[in-house]
């Protein structure tokens, strides 16, 4: 059947197919370049989109690595990490925040402070994300939240790991302690360790924890975890648990460390005893103390105020940053730079009449009636001042500065533990330079006998004992005997350049001070043939004593305030014919240090020359402690 | 012969079964199965809720194609105009009640299912242009007077859904429309004039887009400027594709997928997700059996002895064209979001069951494709 306008139908039938065929080019090409698209972003830019979606889904968290731990020179653990059993709250497997922190609350104590800071959180965070709601829980607690754990939904007992310190105050000063990082430490310092950004990660702020903080610290761990986009944990992909940190020992002997620690108790003292040869610290003391557990777990206020009140200055490392004026301890090197001067020779004597003039001034002994003639030992033995400010007259003080530096006085060591002070020496030109007077020569007598501009810390006098007692060799302390695997070789220190017949002076006056009936430290004698020790007594002014009260009669100490007190000293070495420890003792206003500093020395060095290492074996280098490692 | 050639003797039921083209219906086929696979994959790889709904649906959209196909070829002419008027009657309603129904505009509630006039817009407006065109010859095309009825049939819903708004179905709705105009030999007077006159209208018609229209053309523009706001879909989209590489990270492995950074993932986005875990691969096959089912499309209209057949059939495929460039090329970066999912493949009862309704159609003119339709057929109806 022919049908109606068929010529027109061929004709528009020609059209469509010619336009349609331009129109389906023109999609072929549209999906040409679609491909084109894919294929530039799955080929092309593969690379970086995958490392997208690899961000996007992997998160990765720093696990903070188990810290150093640190013994002493026979192993035992003086710093270590306990475990510290916390209540996690998860919100989303909690019915409500406020129940379960109620039926908590059941169990362990919550403070007002606790509740609110676990609800401020719970706000803020995402709901699957876990709240601390108490740490530090006893083991007791601990048990009864892990038993009770049905009724607790939500809540999840937690095991985390937190310093601690078995000795507390008894080593505060030598250990320091750790604590949260601040913001402050950020800024001062270059350390990129990202470990400090972990929220809540300790570090050293004091003493050995902070000295060798790095290597206690460790390597982070990582943990890889898949997030979904809303950041929810889907599961762990891989875990680094890092590298724990390495534990180190000190050359401290803690059983000498804790006995010095309670023979000074209830006074503001300081001991150091030390190996004249090797410098190694047998005991670091400085009493009070404080408790570094406190500052692990955060330190309360109240406490915090009672530190800083204390007038006895718990927070101060005396031994390295209390500076005294050495007073007759001092008195050794005067003698010695008299004999390297050549000013005096040893056996001749001065007469002490109990006062030498200068100019218009009077200077006193402190023995009212003079000791009469004295040559050299005997000036020490009986710690004649008379003598020395003749002798300190006759070297000048720039002489006795110059020996004063070469045994460790106004220098500073590189000791490991950080805040060490530099004391004071003076000499002219110091002087004159620091107060822009010029030098008087009654300077130069009173500091022939310790006082006057001279300033020594508790190491150094400990340091220049060590060095009168082994033969004029530039020892310096040390307190790391080892670090990981690295033990640090004590080379034999060099010469001072002192010569043999002075120190052979020093010591000889020193043995009588301590063996002679008559000495000063006499009745603080080792009775011993082969442990006797030898040492010397000072006692520094605190307040100056003024003319009208010399006439009338000097006050004695124990009737002044105790501020006002003199400061007892006393340094020390032993055994007297094989040196081998040197100790120094200062007790803060404890008034003579004869009646003060020395007993407490004895028996100091007692304890230390019964336990020498010599007849026991010290502990090596981190083998002997391998495997000990928990957790 | 004449049972080949101009018979006007009506086609058995049987005929018509065995006649259907049962390579476009494989294809089909095909296509939704990659679907199914994919809403299994991001559901985490369970059939609940959505594959075995998209499954029922296409089911019940198959039957409907083969209903549509079985139908006379020229009682879907008959019914055009009507269809169309019905169509336009529910977008209007769909206006009036959106604005009381606060925010449901799109949708009208049939209690059965909810259906998108829009979505039946772009059905009935292929019907009734190609029912008018077929009636016009070529010069009549081009002629102002003739235009009239056409560029209203295209303007009155293009406005209508514009005001929803719905700038991506309107896009499509103006679109079919001009290619039919084309493709039915409109003079080229006319179509220069008017790109020009479209081209003018882009800046004027910007002041009209809303806020979040223009956010998405800036967005588009610099999908980096805001990476985790506006920007975040096409960012995430993008590093999904991107990191799926050659072969994909694996079935039911695409991080981005699988743990949601990926944003409507079973709707417009799920071309994304094929992306990254088939890959290259994946994403090329899947536009390879796109590009087959438009060949088959197209050679049925070629064969169709019937303008009105041609018309259908192309405007059918040039439909279906536009949700696949669209698609692609939104979830890609290479155009700004709006919301046209990947047919046969995202999750959606109204899109499914209308691209299907228009496989039936488009198999309804390759089995009539010999079938006579008079010029004029009776008036309107």
């Amino acid at each position: 059947m022919p049908i109606l306008g068929d010529g027109h139908d061929t004709l528009r039938a020609k059209t469509f197919t010619r336009r349609s065929l331009v129109m389906g080019g023109g999609v072929v090409t549209l999906f040409a370049a679609l491909t084109g698209r894919i294929y530039h972003l799955q080929v092309v830019e593969r690379e970086r989109y995958a490392m997208l979606a690899e961000d996007n889904r992997v998160n990765v968290q720093l696990l903070p690595p188990l810290r150093g731990r640190i013994f002493d020179r026979f192993g035992v653990e003086l710093a270590s990490n306990r475990q510290n059993y916390r209540a996690v709250l998860i919100p989303e497997k909690a019915e409500s925040v406020e129940r379960a922190l109620d039926a908590l609350a059941a169990y362990i104590p919550i403070s007002d402070n606790q509740r609110q800071k676990a609800l401020r959180e719970a706000r803020r965070n995402k709901p699957f994300t876990p709240i601390t709601v108490a740490e530090n829980l006893t083991w007791e607690q601990f048990a009864s939240l892990n038993l009770n754990i049905p009724d607790l939904s939500g809540v999840e007992p937690d095991v985390g790991d937190t310093r601690h310190y078995p000795f507390g105050p008894q080593l505060s000063h030598v250990l320091g302690y750790v604590a949260a990082v601040s913001e402050r430490d950020l800024e001062n310092t270059d350390d990129d360790d990202p470990l400090l950004r972990i929220p809540g990660f300790r570090i050293g702020k004091q003493g050995v924890e902070r000295a060798v903080d790095r290597d206690l610290r460790g390597k982070a761990g990582v943990r890889q975890i898949e997030v979904n986009a809303y950041g929810r944990v889907i599961r762990e992909l891989s875990r680094d648990t890092g590298t724990p940190g390495e534990d180190v020992v000190l050359t401290l002997d803690m059983e000498i460390q804790k006995f010095t620690q309670a023979r000074v108790a209830d006074q503001s003292a300081s001991v150091v005893v030390m190996d004249i040869h090797n410098g190694d610290i047998i005991a670091l003391v400085s009493n009070p103390g404080f408790d570094p557990n406190d500052f692990n777990v955060g330190i309360s206020h109240a406490r915090w105020k009672e530190l800083t009140e204390d007038p006895l200055k718990p927070l101060i490392n005396k031994a390295l940053t209390g500076q005294y004026p050495p007073g007759s301890t001092f008195k050794m090197l005067t003698a010695i730079a008299a004999i390297e001067a050549g000013v005096i020779p040893p056996e001749s004597t001065v007469h002490c009449s109990g006062r030498m003039s200068l100019g218009s001034h009077d200077f006193h002994c402190w023995k009212r009636g003079g000791h009469g003639s004295v040559n050299m030992i005997g000036a020490l033995k009986y710690s004649c001042d008379i003598y020395f400010y003749e002798v300190a007259r006759r070297c000048g003080v720039d002489k006795i500065s110059e020996v004063a530096h070469r045994f460790g006085l106004g220098e500073t060591f590189g000791f490991e533990v950080p805040g060490e002070k530099r004391g004071n020496v003076p000499s002219q030109a110091w002087k004159l330079a620091t107060t822009g007077e010029p030098w008087q020569q009654g300077e130069t007598l009173i500091t022939g006998i310790g006082q006057g501009y001279l300033l020594a810390t508790p190491l150094q006098l400990a340091v220049m004992t060590a060095r009168i007692a082994n033969g004029g060799r530039a020892v310096v302390p040390h307190i790391l005997r080892s670090v990981g695997a690295t033990s640090y070789a004590k080379p034999v220190p060099p010469s001072i350049g002192i010569p043999d017949v002075a120190l052979d002076l020093a010591r000889q006056g020193m043995n009588a001070v301590s063996n002679e009936p008559g000495g000063t430290a006499y009745g603080s004698r080792i009775v011993s043939d082969t442990l006797a020790l030898a040492g010397k007594t000072g006692t520094a002014q605190v307040r100056r004593i003024t003319r009208e009260e010399r006439a009338t009669g000097v006050i004695h100490n124990d009737n002044l305030p105790w501020h006002l007190r003199d400061h007892a000293l006393f340094v020390a070495f032993a055994p007297v014919d094989v040196p081998r420890y040197a100790i120094s003792v200062i007790v803060e206003h404890g008034g003579s240090g004869s009646k003060a500093a020395a007993p407490v020395a004895r028996d100091v060095m007692q304890l230390t020359l019964e336990r020498d290492p010599s007849r026991r074996a010290a502990m090596g280098p981190s083998a002997g402690i391998a495997g000990k490692r928990e957790g | 012969m004449l049972d080949t050639y101009g018979s006007t003797r009506e086609l058995r039921f049987l005929d018509k079964l065995k006649d259907f083209n049962w390579l476009l219906i494989a294809l089909i086929a095909a296509i939704a199965s990659i679907g199914f696979a994919m809403l299994y994959s991001v559901a985490g790889g369970t059939f609940e809720p959505r594959a075995s709904r998209q499954m029922i649906l296409f089911g019940i959209g198959l039957c409907a194609l083969i209903v549509v196909a079985l139908v006379d070829l020229r009682v879907w002419m008959r019914l055009a105009y009507p269809a169309y008027a019905a169509s336009l009657l529910l977008l209007v309603v769909v206006e009036l009640f959106g604005k009381i129904g606060m925010g449901a505009e799109r949708w009208v509630d049939l209690y059965v299912f909810q259906l998108q006039p829009s979505e039946l817009m772009k059905i009935t407006l292929i019907l009734a242009m190609a029912r008018y065109l077929h009636s016009l010859t070529l010069d009549e095309v081009s002629r102002p007077l003739t235009l009239i009825p056409p560029l209203a049939m295209i303007g009155l819903p293009v406005i209508l859904v514009l005001m929803q708004p719905n700038l991506g179905t309107a896009t499509i709705l103006g679109a079919v429309g001009a290619s039919l105009l084309f493709v039915a030999g409109l003079s080229w007077k006319w179509i220069l004039p008017a790109v020009g006159a479209v081209a003018a209208a882009i800046p004027v018609g910007w002041q009209f887009l809303l806020p979040y229209q223009k956010e998405r053309v800036y967005t588009f523009l610099d999908p980096e400027r805001d990476p985790l706001g506006a920007g975040y879909n096409i960012l995430q989209s993008k590093i999904a594709i991107g990191s799926g590489g050659v072969f994909g990270k694996g079935y039911m492995l695409g991080s981005q997928s699988q743990l949601n950074f990926l944003p409507e993932k079973h709707t417009d986005f799920i071309f994304t997700t094929l992306g990254e875990e088939f890959g290259l691969l994946g994403a090329v096959t899947l536009l390879l059996l796109y590009l087959a089912v438009l060949t088959i499309g197209m050679m049925i209209a070629y064969s169709s002895r019937s303008h009105f057949g041609r018309l259908l059939a192309f405007g059918i495929c040039v439909n279906f064209v536009l949700y696949i460039l669209i698609n692609v090329s939104m979830v890609m970066g290479v155009i700004p979001v709006v919301g046209i999912p990947l047919p046969l493949v995202s999750y959606g009862g109204t899109a499914m069951l209308t691209v299907l309704f228009g496989f039936g159609l488009l198999m309804c003119v390759h089995l009539h494709r010999n079938v006579d339709v008079p010029r004029h057929s009776g008036a309107f109806w």
